[in-house]
């Protein structure tokens, strides 16, 4: 029982954490000049920018969250089960950068959480069967 | 330009993930490992530390790939490496895809591809 509770929140997490590190990735690189775009330079500029340092620290909380994660569950569950991150990062795209979305990317965002919710109620690790999370 | 930085993000992330869901696979048994533990692993096995390096690599082509692009098209993008990866947990991971959750797979898949158009 302490074991999936455990997993859950890991899964909250892991959902969470990725699309806001991604937010303040794409917010702190659209900062930069455009003619760095394919110069190295672009990533020793990115490197000390303030939004792009604070997406970077998220993604190693990130990455090691996950790393938890995949120990107690199936990379194929745990894909698909974190894929809503990318609605929320379609979201945050549209709110806070003002980005165009269209409709056919919204429902492709509502496919995509119904997908989720469906691989959630499937067995969480091919090893543990009769523990369904 | 973009599809090619959109290539190394999927496929360096792809490699990152396999890498790193068979070492841990192996530690499941004692239950989630905190913090420490997960970084005394990456440093005693290389495939880790190699997993490491490939999501290192991912993670600077969608920095690029995010510069010119809009955050709604590369992120979901991206996700492209979700279907391969799901394909390849199958054949080389050995995991079970049950039909609930293949369904459920397929669902964001499609999902993903209309959320990039």
């Amino acid at each position: 029982m302490g074991g999936r509770r455990t997993a859950w929140r890991l899964i909250v997490l892991v959902t969470l954490l990725k699309p806001v590190s991604n937010l303040f990735l794409a917010w702190g690189m659209k900062e930069l000049p455009a003619a760095l775009a394919i110069n190295p330079l672009l990533f020793v500029r990115a490197m000390i920018d303030p939004l792009v340092i604070a997406g970077i620290l998220m993604q190693i909380v990130w990455l090691l969250t996950r790393m938890s994660l995949l120990s107690v569950a199936d990379l194929s569950f745990v894909l698909p089960v974190t894929a809503s991150g990318y609605v929320i990062s379609t979201f945050l795209g549209r709110v806070v950068l003002h980005e165009q979305v269209s409709e056919w990317r919204w429902l492709g965002a509502v496919l995509i959480s119904l997908g989720a919710a469906l691989v959630a109620s499937s067995p969480r690790a091919t090893a543990k069967p009769e523990q369904p999370l | 330009m973009r599809w090619l930085w959109l290539a190394l993000v999927v496929v360096s992330a792809v490699a990152g993930d396999l890498l790193q869901s068979r070492e841990m696979k192996t530690e499941g048994d004692a239950g989630a490992p905190g913090m420490r533990r997960v970084l005394r692993l990456i440093a005693t096995r290389w495939p880790l530390a190699l997993s490491i390096l490939c999501m290192a690599v991912s993670f600077f082509a969608f920095l690029a790939l995010v510069r010119i692009e809009p955050l709604s098209f590369a992120v979901p993008a991206s996700a492209a490496s979700f279907a391969l990866e799901t394909l390849l947990a199958k054949l080389l991971l050995g995991e079970h895809l049950a039909a609930r959750r293949t369904a459920g797979a397929i669902l964001v898949c499609g999902g993903i591809v209309l959320v990039a158009r």
